[in-house]
């Protein structure tokens, strides 16, 4: 381990230390990380789909996704870049709610947004009362650079998996790789783990 | 990714906030125009915090820069720009990123859109163009408060003009006696402006603050861009 002469840091709050993965600084501000423009969508064009590798695909209309059980949920979220944040609010739909009675072999999820961007995860972890879509944040709308109306919620990985824009998800037998991970960033992603690039 | 040992061989002031940190990694692996690094220090108990910082050097130039904004808050960057001395040694890794990265091969004409500290991973790719005497056509906008706030300031003055490369500032705050070039902050219009038309089929890199980043990258869909033409990259937070 190299020491860095001079350096001694400032931001260490030890009452939150277990909740800070390695590598990540905990911030109060709200980032906003994205490759592109940010989508505009009407919410009567907007659908949230389950396909792929189902015998039956599902589409929700906004109003239809609106009428799902709705969910509040309070966790801390980790980006990538190093921030993390703590205690953010958000109301969604549960996966869990989504997927229930789906039959399928698929072991794999690809999460699919408006404005092209892709994510990939074990369909695992998008079960189990791990994973929300989420429309608000804060008590209000998501806004649109946060990924609103609607946006994949994983909290137990690294927040480039929560896709924004999302608009749904592709049941696959194969893992396919998504965005970021197509460009070098890893495949699953645990924060905890320090799984940011390939072969980390 | 595995970290390494660099040496810093030169500091460059470059604004009042601003650095240059010029470095000699052992065994670096090149990188592409725009690729970023991750920085890791480390106190004396072990105590250690990391953040990315956009290389500013072309793949061709034999040292690697990063250009680093002190932040008034910044934990980083305030050791970066302040305590870092020429001699010293600075862990970091990379090239990390792969999507907003220009290289020859994507041809152009090239937008470049810059804001603030957000001119770092546009000029890498200014150097990169013009190390390799390409043709693609060139325009910048770069939004900064004041000159004094412009950093590369005399390397872009002198890109001006030179076979393709269109420079412009908008000096957002504070402009000198005689200043003939844009006094505002971006907007549509100042985008419509300096932008190549959809036809000409720009790919445009738009760099700088969160809202900085969506005024650009949305006037620019709504000139009729193809929004996959649009890289962008966006720090700093949104205000909530």
């Amino acid at each position: 381990m190299h020491i860095s002469r001079g350096f001694h840091g400032r931001h260490r709050e030890q009452a939150d230390a277990a909740r800070v993965p390695p590598g990540q600084y905990v911030t109060s501000d709200f980032p906003v990380l994205s490759a592109g423009p940010t989508p505009r969508v009407s919410l009567d064009e907007w659908t949230f789909s389950i396909r792929g590798q189902v015998d039956e695909p599902r589409s929700w209309s906004w109003d239809e996704f609106q009428a799902l059980p709705r969910e509040d949920i309070t966790v801390d979220i980790h980006c990538v870049t190093k921030w993390s944040k703590l205690d953010t609010g958000w109301a969604g739909v549960s996966m869990d709610t989504l997927l229930a009675g789906v039959e399928t072999a698929a072991e794999h999820v690809l999460a699919f947004c408006d404005g092209g961007y892709t994510t990939n995860l074990p369909l695992e972890d998008v079960t189990g009362g791990r994973a929300w879509v989420a429309f608000g944040y804060d008590g209000d709308p998501l806004d649109p650079e946060h990924g609103g109306p609607a946006r994949l919620l994983v909290p137990h990985l690294y927040f480039w998996k929560s896709a924004k824009w999302v608009r749904g998800i592709d049941l696959r037998v194969d893992d396919e790789p998504g965005f970021w991970e197509g460009y070098g960033y890893h495949n699953y992603g645990d924060p905890w783990r320090e799984q940011r690039y390939a072969g980390d | 990714m595995n970290w390494r040992l660099a040496t810093v061989v030169e500091l460059i002031g470059e604004t009042d906030r601003t650095t240059s940190i010029v470095l000699t990694v052992p065994d670096w692996p090149g990188h592409r125009a725009g690729q970023h690094v991750d920085v890791r220090l480390t106190a004396e108990d072990g105590y250690q915090a990391q953040r990315s910082y956009s290389i500013a050097s072309a793949p061709e130039d034999d040292v690697l820069v990063l250009t680093v904004e002190r932040l008034d808050d910044g934990e980083v960057s305030s050791y970066l720009v302040g305590e870092l001395r020429q001699g010293d040694e600075l862990e970091l890794r990379g090239p990390i990123g792969g999507y907003f990265v220009w290289e020859e091969a994507l041809g152009g004409p090239l937008l470049l859109v810059g804001g603030g500290s957000g001119i770092v991973p546009l000029r890498a790719m200014i150097r990169h163009r013009f190390a390799r005497r390409s043709a693609v056509p060139v325009r910048l906008l770069y939004s900064a408060r004041s000159l004094d706030e412009v950093i590369y300031r005399e390397e872009l003055l002198a890109a001006d003009g030179r076979g393709g490369v269109d420079v412009r500032f908008t000096l957002t705050r504070e402009q000198p006696d005689g200043w003939n070039g844009y006094d505002r902050r971006i907007d549509g219009d100042l985008i419509a402006e300096v932008a190549w038309t959809p036809a000409e089929r720009p790919i445009a890199y738009v760099c700088g603050p969160t809202a900085f980043v969506e005024v650009a990258a949305d006037a620019l869909v709504s000139l009729g861009h193809q929004a996959g033409r649009i890289r962008t990259e966006r720090f700093g937070p949104t205000g909530r």
